[in-house]
C-alpha cells in the first residue's frame, strides 16, 4: 500500500517520458519529455487548451495517457495500478482550476474524502474529522471569526476561499508535489497575495510545485523554470533569470502569431 | 468513535446544525397529518388496529424508498424496483413451493434483485447509459421474465402459515408487527451508510458533481455498482415481506410502488439534484404516504379522492423543502414572476 518513499534519495519527483494523451481524435499532448526536481517550482504556461490542465490530470491519475512513461521518484509507475488515490499515496496533491470541492458538502467532508479517517469497518469518524478541519481553518487559513466552520458547506465560499480550503487540504496531507492549476483565477489582489505566498512557502519547506498560472509576472517571479506548452508540445524550457518579463511576453506573443500563421 | 478529551475548546455547536434537526419539517407535517386524521375520524385513529395494519402494509414499501434514497443522493434513479418485486417474489415463493426451504427462497430473492441490480449497475456505470433510461428497459425485461417464469399466475404460500420464517419476518413482536421492526432496521442501516460511511460519502460526492468525485480519487463507476446492487437487494428483502404479509404472490404485485416509494422520498425532502438526501425524511414520507391511503377512506371521504388529495400533498411537501432549504431561489422565483410586466 502507501510505501513512504519520500524518505529516500531521488532526483526527480516526477519524469514523463514521451506522454501523449488523446481524445478521440483530439491530440491534446503529444511525446511530453517533462522532469521535475525534488525541490523544484516549475511554472507551466501556455495558451487556452494547450493542454496544461491534461498534463498534470495525467501526472495525477485522474486520465490515463495513450502512450508515454512516468517516473516518480525515479521509480516507474505501472499505468494499471495508478489511480488517484495511489498518487495521493505518493503524496501528489493538487488544487484544481475548476472545483475541486463538493459544493454541497461540509468542509469536514471535503477535507477528508477519499481518504477518510475510519474505523476498520469504514465508518467515518465525524468528530475527529470535524476537529482537524476547524484546526486546519483556524491555524493555517486564519478562517477566523468569519463565520466558516467545518460545518458549513462549499456553496457559501467565496472563489478565494475555496482555493484556500483546496490548499488547506494540501498542506494538511503533507504532499512532496503540489500541482496548482489557475489558483488565482478569479482571486481578489489580497486573496492572489495569500496564494502566491502559499507557493514561497512550497519552495522554503523544501517541496516542488507545478504552477498553471496565465498571469506571466506571478509565474516569472516565483518559478525556478518555466515550460511552454503549445498545441500538446513542449516548446521551450525557460530559466527566468535568463529572459526578463518583457522578452518572455514577447516570445508568448511570436508563438501566438505563428500559430495563427499555422492555422491560415 | 473516539472520546478523547480536546487540547483545545471544541468549536461551539453550529447554531445551524443545532436548530436544523434532520428532517424536521417532515415530522411535524407527519404529526399533524395524524391530528387531522384523529380530528375526523376519531373512531378509527384513537384505536390500535388501524395502526397496526399501517405497520404490516407500509414496510415493504419504505423499505423501497430509503434504498431509493442513496440511489437519488448520487444523482442517479432507479425506477426497475417494482420489476424485482415481481421477480424476487417469484423466486421465493418457487423455491418455497419447490424444495420446501423458505430460507433458501429468501436468499434466493436477495441475490436475484442483486443481480438485477449489478445488471443495472454496470450498464449506468460502465457503459454509460442514464440510469433513467436503463431502469426503464431493465424493469420491463424483469418484469416479462417474472411473468414468463410465472406463467402469470399467483401461488399461494398457506404452508408458510406459522413457520419459523413467517413469525420472524411476518409475525409480532410484543405486539406490533415486526415488519415494522425490519423496515426501521433497515432505516437505521441506510443513515449510517448515508452519513457516517465512507460509501455514503463517496455517494453524496458523486451525487454532488461526478467530476470532483473522481478527482478526490472516488472509484465512480466501482461505487454505482455498489449503489445498485443493494437497491437490488433490498428489492429483493421487500418482496418477500410483501409476499409474507398476503401468503400468497401475484405477478404484479410491485405495480403500485413504483410512484408511492418515489413520492416518499421527495415528500421527505430529499432534493431531486443529488448530493444531499435525508434518510429520515424518507422514512417519515413513507409513513405519510402509506398513511394518506388508508387514512382519507376512513375519514370518509370518497376513495377516488385519494390520489388527488396525496397528488396535493406531494406538491406541497416538495415545494416546502426547496423553500426551506432554498429560501433565495423562491425569492427569486417571486421576483421573476412578479416584477415582470
Ligand atoms: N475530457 C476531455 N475530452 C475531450 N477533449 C478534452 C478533454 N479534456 C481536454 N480536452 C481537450 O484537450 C485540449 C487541452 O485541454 P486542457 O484543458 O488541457 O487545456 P489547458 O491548457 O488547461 O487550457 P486552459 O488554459 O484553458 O485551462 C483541448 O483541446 C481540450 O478541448
Ligand atoms: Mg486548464
Amino acid at each position: 500500500m502507501a510505501e513512504t518513499t519520500s524518505s529516500r534519495a531521488y532526483e526527480h519527483i516526477v519524469r514523463a517520458d514521451k506522454l501523449s494523451v488523446a481524445f478521440g481524435k483530439v491530440r491534446a499532448l503529444s511525446d511530453i519529455d517533462l522532469a521535475i526536481g525534488r525541490n523544484e517550482i516549475v511554472g507551466l504556461i501556455g495558451d487556452n487548451g494547450a493542454g496544461k490542465s491534461t498534463l498534470i490530470k495525467t501526472l495525477t491519475g485522474v486520465i490515463p495517457p495513450t502512450s508515454g512513461r512516468l517516473f516518480i521518484r525515479d521509480q516507474p509507475v505501472d499505468w494499471a495500478n495508478f489511480s488517484v488515490r495511489r498518487a495521493h499515496d505518493l503524496r501528489f496533491e493538487t488544487v484544481y482550476q475548476e472545483k475541486s470541492l463538493g459544493e454541497k458538502q461540509p468542509l469536514w467532508r471535503n477535507f477528508f474524502v477519499g481518504r477518510q479517517i475510519t474505523n476498520r469497518f469504514g465508518f467515518i469518524k465525524v468528530r475527529e474529522q470535524r476537529r482537524i478541519a476547524n484546526e486546519i481553518l483556524q491555524r493555517q487559513l486564519g478562517f477566523r471569526g468569519v463565520g466558516i466552520d467545518a460545518d458549513s458547506t462549499v456553496a457559501k465560499l467565496s472563489g478565494g476561499e475555496r482555493q484556500g480550503i483546496a490548499i488547506g487540504r494540501a498542506m494538511h496531507f503533507d504532499a512532496d508535489l503540489i500541482i496548482l492549476d489557475e489558483p488565482t483565477t478569479a482571486l481578489a489582489i489580497k486573496e492572489v497575495q495569500k496564494v502566491l505566498d502559499f507557493v514561497r512557502r512550497i519552495k522554503a519547506s523544501g517541496r516542488a510545485a507545478i504552477y498553471i498560472e496565465h498571469n506571466l509576472a506571478h509565474v516569472h517571479a516565483l518559478a525556478d523554470r518555466l515550460v511552454v506548452l503549445d498545441r500538446g508540445r513542449i516548446v521551450a524550457n525557460i530559466r527566468p533569470a535568463d529572459m526578463s518579463l518583457a522578452d518572455l511576453t514577447l516570445f508568448l506573443i511570436d508563438l501566438q502569431k505563428t500559430k495563427i500563421g499555422a492555422a491560415a | 468513535m473516539s472520546d478523547t478529551p480536546l487540547k483545545h475548546p471544541a468549536p461551539a455547536l453550529n447554531p445551524r446544525t443545532a436548530v436544523k434537526l434532520e428532517g424536521l419539517p417532515i415530522i411535524i407535517v407527519f404529526f399533524v397529518l395524524i391530528g387531522l386524521f384523529v380530528g375526523f375520524a376519531p373512531t378509527v385513529f384513537l384505536h390500535w388496529p388501524i395502526y397496526n395494519s399501517f405497520l404490516v402494509t407500509i414496510p415493504p414499501m419504505m423499505i423501497l424508498s430509503l434504498g431509493l434514497t442513496l440511489v437519488i443522493a448520487a444523482g442517479e434513479i432507479d425506477l426497475s424496483f417494482p420489476a424485482v418485486i415481481a421477480l424476487s417474489g417469484f423466486l421465493f415463493a418457487y423455491v418455497t413451493r419447490t424444495y420446501d426451504a423458505p430460507w433458501l427462497g429468501l436468499l434466493a430473492a436477495i441475490a436475484g434483485g442483486a443481480l438485477i441490480g449489478v445488471v443495472n449497475g454496470f450498464l449506468i456505470a460502465v457503459i454509460g447509459i442514464p440510469s433513467i433510461i436503463i431502469t426503464i428497459g431493465t424493469s420491463f425485461f424483469w418484469s416479462g421474465i417474472a411473468t414468463v417464469l410465472s406463467g402469470g399466475m399467483s401461488y399461494t404460500l398457506e404452508r408458510l402459515a406459522g413457520t419459523a420464517i413467517n413469525g420472524i419476518l411476518s409475525g409480532t413482536v410484543l405486539g406490533i408487527p415486526s415488519e415494522a421492526f425490519w423496515a426501521l432496521g433497515v432505516a437505521v442501516v441506510v443513515w449510517f451508510i448515508l452519513n457516517r460511511h465512507r460509501f455514503g460519502e463517496h455517494l453524496l460526492f458523486i451525487g454532488d458533481s461526478r467530476e470532483v468525485a473522481r478527482v478526490v480519487g472516488i472509484n465512480t463507476l466501482r461505487e454505482r455498482i455498489k449503489l445498485f446492487t443493494l437497491m437490488g437487494a433490498l428489492g429483493g428483502f421487500a418482496a418477500v415481506l410483501l409476499t409474507l404479509e398476503n401468503l400468497s404472490y401475484f405477478p404484479t404485485q410491485g405495480q403500485g410502488m413504483l410512484l408511492s416509494a418515489l413520492a416518499a422520498v421527495f415528500i421527505g425532502g430529499t432534493s431531486v439534484f443529488g448530493g444531499t438526501a435525508t434518510v429520515v425524511g424518507s422514512f417519515f414520507g413513507a409513513l405519510i404516504i402509506g398513511m394518506l391511503d388508508a387514512g382519507i377512506v376512513a375519514t370518509g371521504v370518497a376513495g377516488f379522492w385519494v390520489e388527488v388529495i396525496v397528488g396535493l400533498v406531494f406538491v406541497s411537501a416538495v415545494v416546502l423543502h426547496i423553500g426551506i432549504d432554498d429560501p433565495a431561489r423562491i425569492r427569486q422565483l417571486q421576483r421573476r414572476l412578479f416584477s415582470k410586466t
